[in-house]
């Protein structure tokens, strides 16, 4: 029974683990039939959000719904309309790609019968009929990755979380993994993905939201994100000091980041060829030696140090930020 | 509508599949446990069983006793390394997701290992036959000898799905389980007589939970005198149950919501 057009909401969640606060007033909405991605490096708290959401962890405070349906009251209520897929293949090593599927059917409580006809259709769609009398240790991380998920919509849920899909994949499983979340998006389910991988939520979220330190710190579509850092990057490189600091006035506006050490200095730009020439023509005219020059596209990275003030891959705690 | 109680056998019923399944596909698991009570056996029976008096039967009727209880103690720490393997797996947390009685986990798993442990323990008293270990037990006896030994296997392994829960890796598991099984199958009447102990020793291995179970196979086994061990053997091993099951779920159920 659907309410109001958001399929997921959570408001003001906190969640402690000792000391430690891991997120500190998390708000989330995710419209039905979308997909979200919730972008954030390593220990941002991004499962722990999935895990909240999913009945498996209690938040200490804040209040979050699955369908209009709290995932603390109502958690069996929650249960039977969402899938997860954590970030390690959670798969029976010792039964095979069939048994473990229908077991998961079974435990969903289908029939019998109707376990084993789903278990036969998912293992078609994703490319497991070969390998499906085969242990599941067997398996590659890329197949494991598919019965994982592929586990998870035994009972076709209406909301499906997955906790960093492709983490760890080689780039061949990767694509095929972006397929299967875009066919599913497709056939209508909610889903919210986590992804350290800006090109990942690029690619597949309808919204992408950002967090970091426990916080969510900007949303709004790919597009929208990647604005505010410029479709590209510049990176300049120069042979003095003061080549450098004379630069970083001359572009002002458009600087992201100098390190003085490397003497760089990145600057967003918007793709085009007159852009660059122009940019390199007002150095010039400042008479700045550029000594290299590279165009690189917008990365977490870029993201997080305009948003943040600092690289994605660093943790920061608390109060550290500026 | 099915009620609840019907979907929690229901999934009980798919996880003991599922751990019997683990049995049958773990081959190495399968030969140690059928391996290492035969070892001991023959360890026993014939390294060390020359010099151990008796005083009364023959070594090779007095250790049979102490060989089942022994492999149904060791048989029932595959439970804890179950469990733990389950949760680094997070195998449990897709449970944990499910509309379903998740808590199944631990009755699929130390049911599975009730069934193994009694594969092993016909496969230790065949061995036995075969190396001059002559039984007096009638019928009846028999079916008590192994109705009190999967009573207490069965309460072992619930103790053990405890250990599962608590510990942190599987090293953890393996030197837990080894201190808990170690004193009690050794220190008790298992391989040797008690009466050659020193004092509070011999007070442990006479009054501890494992010797009476030991005490009451024997004398079922081999007609000597069963005294209270009989009742206590059966009371220890319902105690064990009637604390381990339900501190088993709570921990089960504390460890999803930290």
């Amino acid at each position: 029974m659907p309410r109001g057009k958001y399929a997921i909401l959570a408001k003001k969640i906190r969640k402690s683990f000792g000391k430690l606060e891991v997120l500190s007033g998390v708000d989330l909405r995710v419209e039905r039939g979308t997909i979200t991605a919730l972008l954030g490096p390593n220990g941002a708290g991004k499962t722990t959000i999935v895990r909240i959401l999913s009945t498996l962890l209690k938040a200490n405070s804040g209040q979050a719904s699955i369908e209009g349906y709290d995932v603390v009251k109502d958690a069996d209520k929650v249960r039977g309309m969402i899938g997860l897929t954590g970030q390690y293949a959670a798969v029976d090593e010792y039964l095979t790609g069939r048994e473990n599927l229908r077991m998961i059917g079974q435990l969903y409580h289908l029939s019998r019968e109707d376990a084993a006809k789903r278990a036969e259709e998912l293992l078609e769609q994703f490319d497991l009929v070969e390998a499906a009398d085969r242990a599941a240790k067997t398996y590659s991380g890329g197949m494991r990755r598919r019965l994982d998920l592929a586990a998870s919509l035994m009972a076709r849920p209406a909301i499906i979380f997955l906790d960093e899909p492709t983490t760890g994949l080689d780039p061949r499983s990767r694509l095929a993994m972006w397929d299967i979340i875009k066919d599913l998006a497709k056939q209508g389910s909610t889903i919210l993905l986590t992804t350290q991988y800006l090109e990942e939520a690029d690619l597949l979220a309808d919204r992408v939201v950002v967090i970091d330190g426990g916080k969510v710190i900007a949303e709004g579509t790919a597009d929208e994100l990647k604005a505010r850092v410029g479709k590209e990057r510049i990176e300049l490189t120069f042979a003095t000091d003061k080549d450098l600091q004379k630069a970083a006035e001359l572009v002002k506006a458009k600087l992201i980041q100098t390190d003085e050490e490397r003497r760089t200095m990145s600057v967003a730009h918007d793709g085009g060829v007159r852009g660059l020439r122009k940019l390199l023509e007002t150095l010039s005219d400042g008479k700045v030696h550029v000594e290299g020059l590279s165009l690189h596209k917008p990365t977490l990275d870029d993201v997080f140090l305009k948003l943040t003030g600092h690289q994605a891959t660093v943790k920061t705690g608390e109060g550290e930020k500026e | 509508m099915k009620t609840k109680l019907y979907w929690a056998f229901a999934d009980a019923k798919v996880l003991i599949w599922r751990s019997t399944m683990h049995i049958l596909k773990n081959y190495d698991q399968l030969l140690s446990a059928a391996f290492m009570p035969i070892m001991f056996y023959l360890l026993f029976r014939y390294v060390f069983g020359g010099a151990i008096e008796t005083g009364g039967p023959a070594y090779a009727n007095f250790l049979m006793a102490g060989i089942l209880v022994q492999t149904a103690a060791f048989g029932s720490t595959y439970t804890a390394i179950e469990v733990t393997t389950d949760l680094q797996r997070g195998i449990i947390d897709r449970f944990r997701s499910m509309p379903m009685f998740s808590t199944a986990v631990l009755v699929g798993h130390t049911t599975a290992d009730l069934a193994r442990n009694t594969i092993s323990s016909f496969i230790v008293v065949l061995v036995g036959l075969a190396t001059g270990f002559r039984p007096t037990a009638s019928v009846v006896d028999w079916i008590l000898v192994f109705g009190v030994l999967m009573l207490f296997t069965y309460a072992l392994s619930w103790l053990m799905a405890i250990i599962g829960l608590l510990a942190k890796s599987i090293e953890a598991v393996q030197w837990l389980t080894f201190v808990l099984i170690f004193p009690l199958t050794f220190a008790s009447s298992a391989f040797a007589p008690t009466d050659t102990m020193p004092g509070v020793l011999r007070a442990f291995a006479e009054n501890q939970p494992v010797n009476q179970v030991i005490e009451t196979i024997r004398a079922l086994l081999i007609g000597t005198p069963i005294g209270n061990h009989g009742w206590l053997a059966v009371i220890w091993s319902l105690g064990i149950l009637i604390v381990s099951i339900p501190l088993a779920g709570y921990l089960f159920r504390k460890h999803s919501s930290r």
